[in-house]
């Protein structure tokens, strides 16, 4: 079972107590009557998937109720930093990167990816 | 032929308690959901007679009236007593949001030397004293359902479920109680 750090609880709760709500830091366009539709499609349901580092964002549903940002690497599901809504993209050490610490992926038998 | 409501309480007649556990429906409660920010958390407290706790898991307690943190400008305000919880929020005078939650909400008293082992059969909060201290206080789950738990004394919790919820969380409650007593 996952601990995820709530920022607001300032402890490590079970992943039970979250649900994932998407990814962070997208900025609803000033006049979004005013943008295409090109851009409007690509705010509103264009997304990266990336493997490795992802910022998304969380809420503790069944704790105190806060949305949340997390750092999260989409490899290991390892939470790399947990943030307060709001507060601006933390700046993350590469070495925080697991490329190095792949668990229980398969990976290791099916080969990169990319 | 006068013309009278009849209160049916959702856990009437619940009994599961075990060798270590006892479980016990708690008798009909005030239940306020408040919502406040910071500016208006001191008048709020002068107007509901204690101090609305600001850290996280922190309960504050004045006779039959206890305020649980459940959110950063969230709480849950039980009395024991039949009182007008509303009317006294209103009277502070404060911006906030408060609604009244009493028929909403039931509990269970889980009490006894495996009462904690019996809430951890479905919530995965550690709920050692080291980290759950007597008073602290946490919304979480239990099973599939939402709970709130305060913790009334070392072998003692309060479990707030919502009323559609009980027969559910009493049941699960009652299996863990056997599983305690193992």
């Amino acid at each position: 079972m996952l601990l995820i750090h709530c920022p607001y609880c300032e402890e490590e709760r079970s992943e039970l107590e979250f649900r994932a709500a998407g990814d962070a830091h997208i900025a609803r366009p000033e006049n979004i009557a005013a943008i295409s539709d090109e851009d409007f499609e690509a705010y509103f349901f264009l997304r990266d998937n990336p493997k490795g580092l992802i910022f998304e964002r969380w809420r503790h549903v069944a704790g105190c109720g806060r949305f949340f940002n997390a750092a999260r690497d989409t490899v290991s599901d390892r939470f790399l930093k947990t943030y307060k809504a709001g507060e601006p993209k933390p700046q993350l050490p590469i070495a925080a990167m697991t490329d190095e610490t792949v668990v229980e992926t398969y990976e290791a038998t099916e080969g990169r990816a990319e | 032929m006068a013309d009278l409501a009849t209160r049916t309480l959702p856990l009437r007649g619940f009994h599961g308690s075990s060798a270590t556990v006892r479980l016990t429906p708690a008798p009909p409660a005030s239940r306020l959901s408040l919502r406040a920010r910071p500016e208006a958390v001191e008048a709020l407290s002068t107007a509901l007679g204690l101090s609305l706790p600001t850290r996280p898991k922190t309960s504050a307690t004045n006779a039959a009236r206890h305020a649980l943190w459940l959110g950063p400008d969230e709480w849950l305000v039980i009395d024991a007593l039949d009182t007008d919880l509303l009317g006294m929020a209103a009277a502070a005078g404060v911006l906030h949001s408060a609604t009244d939650i009493s028929h909403r909400n039931t509990a269970i008293l889980v009490d006894g030397p495996g009462a904690a082992a019996a809430i951890n059969v479905g919530c995965p909060q550690d709920l050692s004293l080291k980290a759950f201290p007597v008073g602290g206080c946490s919304r979480t789950v239990f099973g599939k359902a939402e709970i709130v738990l305060l913790r009334t004394g070392e072998t003692a919790f309060r479990v707030e479920c919502w009323r559609s919820f009980a027969p559910y969380v009493s049941g699960l409650l009652a299996a863990g109680a056997v599983d305690a007593s193992h």
